[in-house]
């Protein structure tokens, strides 16, 4: 049904799952978290799978995916700095943090530098307002940062 | 009943009645860009805000349900106010090149900033500088001009059910797409043009070939041959302010000539041709024991639907050609012998209400012929285009004749035009040809109509031939829904088929005369049957060129020549 | 028992069930199963308790609505996307099974069989976390099959994908069912028509650990903490300029002034206030003496929301904190309405000018009629609370906007 540009292979576990959510209604958002957890993106190919086995409108599977700022269509770096800009951040200078990232790194917001390693991104209040201003990358939350330590906290990501 | 108040008048209207609706039966024409009446309420403009008594906020009057006692204000200073301020809104993010735009005086943006006097925009315009797309063979969108009312979203989802396309992004990014990077030519979009017929805006448009008839036309070296479609003969008058379902073929014919086409044939006379093929293939089908049901195949919005979401059902299909493709093919083999014109020479023009007959003379198999059987497809509003460059007086304009041999056709035929047409016109004709008896009454009225679908059972010689009729996409997939389960318990609930892609048929097509309501459609479906009535000749088998045709080229029904020009195979998608 | 210490006690406790149980967990889960639905319901009319999201609607008048037709739905939502608002981060990260205890009862009470508990997509350790939690009540009998011989109720985690308008109920259960989250119109309630056109009772995070606390401890102990309107403990957010941010549990009705003390104080010295959230009006110093709960907020023309205190002191640009909003709304909108959609993109963008100093004199009047334009004709909450973010700031420190506009005029007088 979907025209399939290239060919991709899931994960036998990427498989599993998608074959346990199938049948369950509303199933479509937790198959994209999966799909995204494996590629780190959603690439155009899997969307198109994921419209064939679980028999959803491609279109569908765009809109959805475009509709929330989590899943993303281009391959982030390995290292995705999240900044977050919600207002307690903003106050004690998160967006500082976003321009200072930007010349230590030499790329523009939703970029990834050329060796694929890096990558910054804006993003919503994280919840973590106590900590403002708040770095998030990969599952650690970095609190109270200031722009002194983003050179020592790039390092520490680079090995 | 519900009494409610709007403005200083008292009205009753019927329970489940929107505001909106109960203030049109006051005569009160509350604004709105994204209600339409022939779909769902969406909600999404917010012009439509009126205020309630007992209501802290205002209200949609779209959404809002009238309820007894209501006490509606619909004009008040700030709902004015609201009005104009969302309009400007809307307006800056639109572009500004009204005098090019094809829906340059019936968009209908354009016409409630008119009414509503935006003079000035105070906010800094933005536009999105969106690329065009071209790439569906009907249908070009220009997002840059669509206003997100989501109407386009609601008729492919709801009524055509083919979602091809849908909201993408959100906030003011929000755009409506068939996907992130998908083009409209590479989605899932049967070309049915239900979106243009719904888009306020000129974000949406048919795929215009004017440019390219106009040249055809003034190379003297090409013969251009026209065929016009069932549909078109009812609708185009309202381009020109005639009533809809007025018949108008006659003007038709005349401002063809007019327009220079050298020869004038009729979709009509195919259609009857359409109708001893596929009539024969359903005689066959039944008494060899062939694959049952049979489903029409004339509205290439359909087929490009049924390769796509049916594929495991496409041997029920029939092998016929549609009548535009059917008489392309004679055009440029039988006329063109005939006539001593090197078909190399002859551009085939047809006239459609179809959008997606743009498509189907596209398809790379349709050129049995030795050529691309049909090079053109204007829609009925291309037509209307053509004529008034030309500066012709449809309305006062004579009536003529088309040019003999391809151009004679029956009631059966003109019926072709609206859903159930097809089906009658077959029964009419297989009921004799099996029978060879007359029929008494050759009215099936339970299959006319608007109705999404229809059923029937008729008995031909003690044998019960059971057949159903949809129209709207979304009805055909209730009703292929019902032949797969049934094929999987080994069942057959119907004989024979009819769909059509569009809800009350051709009539309601994407390229028919805008403001292409159902309303209006059931009055073009009148117009065909009143044609019908008043046709000397009711059944396909009688029509005399059509035989004549068989004698001379064809030899009979279902022949080998037959099958090698008049029929055709679908591929799974 | 402390007043005052409902949720953070468990701040130095494990989120294991274990500890749960020690401070008397799942014993208002065992009262409920002796009681009827009717008593449930009452119990909870009776402690008067308001929905902790942010609208402050009666929770027992959401629950009467069960008409006991099955299958139906309870859904936790724990999409918490408001800025300045980390609450039910903190009740899930530290008494995690305080919301699935109020989860079971809010089920048994209307009898619903199935549990979603809706996770934003940007707290994936808690929802592991929660998976762990889960599987423990699981366990020990309080969650799954025959919690009674009559009574068996699973919950499963969704997790979201980030959109701050999923926290309107309807757009979370489009959400929940695989769609693009923007709301429906009400009616059909989703009481009456939620999931999959069954009955689905949506409840915040805080509102269903106070559920179990009023089954704990009694209805008329809750109504004897907080205002009488608005009964019970409160989580508060408070961050921005002050010197301890975090989370912090008081009563109801509490005032401004306790919480930033609480908080250690202001940083240098206070300029302003936004209360609610994002959606919140931004007030001067004066809402110092505000008392926090649904009722006295909303005589002062403003929300309790979620319970956010954002505090802003001198060094804080008004035109900035501004901007910085409207784009969050521009980016957050869902796209559904035109006066939200576009909206949100005009006042964003003339916010953004003001700050840049391209800000035109007519640009406040404008900012204030869009503001109109979107608080009368948007289609959900969301559009219609810009409004007080926008006229709060214009009215309460509009000499600072004046300022920027007026220089960036002056320069372009003297170029001409």
């Amino acid at each position: 049904m979907a025209v399939t540009n290239e060919a991709i292979s899931f994960s036998p576990v990427l498989h599993d799952f998608i074959a346990e959510w199938k049948e369950k209604p509303g199933n479509l958002i937790m198959i994209l978290h999966k799909v995204q957890e494996e590629f780190g993106f959603i690439p155009r190919a899997a969307a198109d799978k994921v419209a064939e086995m679980i028999d959803v409108p491609l279109a569908k599977i765009y809109g959805v995916i475009t509709f929330y700022h989590f899943f993303k269509l281009e391959k982030p770096g390995t290292h995705n700095i999240q900044v977050c800009l919600g207002t307690a951040c903003y106050m004690k200078g998160g967006s500082n943090l976003i321009d200072e990232l930007q010349n230590l790194l030499g790329i523009a917001v939703n970029e990834a530098t050329a060796d694929g390693k890096f990558s910054i991104e804006g993003v919503r209040c994280v919840g973590c307002c106590g900590l403002a201003p708040v770095l998030v990358i990969g599952d650690e939350v970095f609190g109270k940062v200031t722009k002194d330590q983003l050179p020592g906290i790039i390092a520490g990501l680079s090995d | 009943m519900i009494t409610l108040t709007i403005d200083k008048t008292t009205i009753q209207v019927a329970k489940g009645t929107s505001v909106l609706d109960a203030a049109k039966q006051a005569g009160v024409d509350i604004p709105t860009l994204c209600r339409h009446e022939d779909l769902t309420p969406l909600g999404t403009c917010g012009m439509c805000m009126v205020d309630i008594d007992g209501f802290k906020d205002l209200q949609r009057a779209c959404i809002t349900e009238a309820v007894e006692g209501m006490q509606v204000q619909t004009n008040t200073p700030q709902l004015r106010k609201l009005r104009r301020g969302l309009l400007e809104l809307v307006l800056a993010t639109h572009p500004d090149d009204c005098l090019q735009c094809i829906k340059h005086g019936s968009c209908e943006l354009q016409k409630l900033a008119d009414r509503f006097e935006i003079r000035t925009l105070r906010y800094d315009k933005y536009t999105r500088g969106l690329p065009l797309d071209r790439t569906a063979a009907g249908i070009v969108r220009d997002m840059n001009k669509c206003i997100g009312c989501g109407r386009c979203v609601s008729v492919c989802h709801e009524v055509q059910s083919v979602k091809a396309i849908d909201f993408m992004g959100r906030g003011s990014d929000t755009i409506i797409s068939p996907g992130y990077g998908v083009s409209m030519g590479s989605s899932v979009c049967v070309n049915c043009g239900q979106c243009i017929v719904y888009c306020p805006t000129g974000a949406l448009y048919e795929k215009e070939m004017i440019d390219e008839v106009w040249e055809a036309l003034d190379d003297p070296k090409k013969v251009v041959v026209a065929q016009v479609a069932p549909a078109v003969r009812v609708a185009l008058g309202e381009e020109f302010g005639m009533a809809p379902g007025s018949l108008v073929i006659g003007k038709i014919y005349s401002a063809l000539r007019s327009l220079g086409i050298d020869y004038i044939f009729d979709t009509n006379f195919s259609a009857d041709l359409t109708i001893l093929e596929e009539g024969t293939e359903l005689l066959e089908r039944l008494s060899s024991g062939g694959t049952l049901p049979l489903i029409t195949s004339c509205s290439p919005g359909w087929i490009k639907f049924g390769e796509t979401y049916y594929p495991e059902l496409l041997d029920h299909v029939s092998t016929c050609k549609s009548p535009q493709q059917m008489l392309g093919t004679i055009i440029k083999t039988y006329f063109a012998k005939t006539h001593t014109i090197d078909p190399e020479n002859i551009v085939s023009l047809s006239i459609m209400p179809c959008t997606a007959k743009k498509f189907e003379a596209a398809r790379p198999e349709m050129n049995d012929s030795g050529y691309q059987d049909v090079d053109y497809v204007l829609t009925t509003r291309e037509l209307a285009r053509m004529i008034r460059q030309a500066g012709l007086q449809f309305k006062s304009i004579q009536e003529e004749n088309p040019d003999p041999v391809l151009s004679q056709y029956t009631g059966a035929a003109t019926i072709f035009g609206a859903s159930g047409g097809v089906m009658e016109a077959a029964i009419r004709s297989a009921y004799e040809l099996k029978t060879q008896k007359t029929l008494g009454s050759l009215d099936f009225t339970d299959l006319r109509g608007i109705e999404g679908i229809k059923k029937a059972s008729v008995d031909i010689e003690g044998t019960e031939v059971r057949v159903a009729v949809s129209n709207g996409l979304s009805n055909a997939r209730k009703l292929l829904n019902i032949v797969a389960e049934a094929k999987e318990r080994g069942e057959m609930p119907f004989h024979f088929i009819e769909i059509m892609a569009c809800r009350g048929g051709c009539i309601g097509g994407g390229g028919q005369p805008l403001e292409n309501t159902l309303a209006k459609r059931a009055q073009r479906i009148e117009g065909l049957y009143a044609e019908d009535k008043n046709l000397p000749i009711r059944k396909s088998h009688e029509n005399a060129e059509v035989l004549g045709l068989y004698k001379e080229f064809l030899q009979k029904p279902g022949s080998e020549i037959s099958h090698h020009l008049l029929h055709t195979h679908y591929t799974a998608r | 028992m402390n007043q005052t210490d409902l949720f953070l006690r468990f701040k130095n406790l494990s989120p294991n069930i274990d500890d749960y149980l020690n401070e008397n967990g799942y014993s208002g889960l065992r009262t409920a199963l002796t009681l009827t639905s009717a008593q449930i319901i009452e119990k909870i009319e009776k402690a008067r308790l308001l929905g902790r999201g942010g609208a402050g609607f009666p929770t027992a008048i959401k629950w009467k609505a069960s008409t006991g037709k099955t299958p139906s739905y309870i859904v936790c939502n724990a999409d918490e996307g408001e800025p300045g608002t980390f609450k039910d981060r903190f009740i899930m990260t530290h008494s995690p099974h305080m919301m699935i205890e109020g989860m079971v009862i809010a089920a048994y009470a209307v009898k619903a069989t199935k549990g979603y508990i809706y996770i934003r997509g940007e707290y994936p350790e808690i929802a592991s976390n929660l998976e762990n939690s889960l599987l423990e009540a699981e366990q020990r009998g309080y969650l799954g099959k025959n919690i009674t011989k009559d009574f068996s109720f699973s919950i499963e985690i969704i997790k979201g994908g980030g959109s701050y308008v999923v926290g309107d109920e309807t757009a979370l259960l489009n959400s929940l069912m695989g769609n693009r989250g923007i709301p429906w119109n009400k009616p059909p309630f989703p009481a009456e028509k939620g999931l999959w056109e069954q009955p689905t009772y949506i409840n915040n995070v805080e509102t269903l650990a106070c559920v179990s606390l009023i089954l704990q401890y009694g209805s008329d102990w809750f109504r004897s903490i907080g205002t009488p309107e608005s009964p019970g403990p409160k989580l508060y957010c408070i961050s921005g300029k002050v010197q301890s941010p975090g989370v912090y549990e008081a009563p109801m009705g509490s005032t401004v002034r306790d919480l930033i003390s609480l908080a250690g104080g202001v940083i240098g010295t206070l300029k302003a206030i936004q209360i609610g959230g994002t959606a919140g009006p931004i007030y001067p110093s004066e809402a110092l003496d505000f008392h926090l709960d649904f009722k006295s907020m909303s005589s002062k023309g403003g929300i309790l929301g979620s319970g956010a205190i954002v505090v802003m002191n001198t060094d804080t640009s008004m035109a900035e904190v501004l901007e910085v909003e409207m784009r969050f709304f521009a980016e957050e909108s869902c796209g559904k309405c035109f006066p939200c959609r576009y909206g949100t993109r005009q006042l964003s963008f003339m916010a953004n000018n003001i700050v840049l100093g391209k800000g035109k004199r007519d640009f406040l009047e404008l900012m204030e009629e869009t503001a109109d334009i979107m608080k009368g004709s948007s289609f959900c909450p969301f559009g219609k609370s810009v409004e007080m973010p926008v006229k709060s700031v214009l009215n309460n420190f509009s000499g600072e906007l004046h300022a920027l506009i007026r220089q960036n005029d002056y320069i372009r007088e003297v170029q001409i």
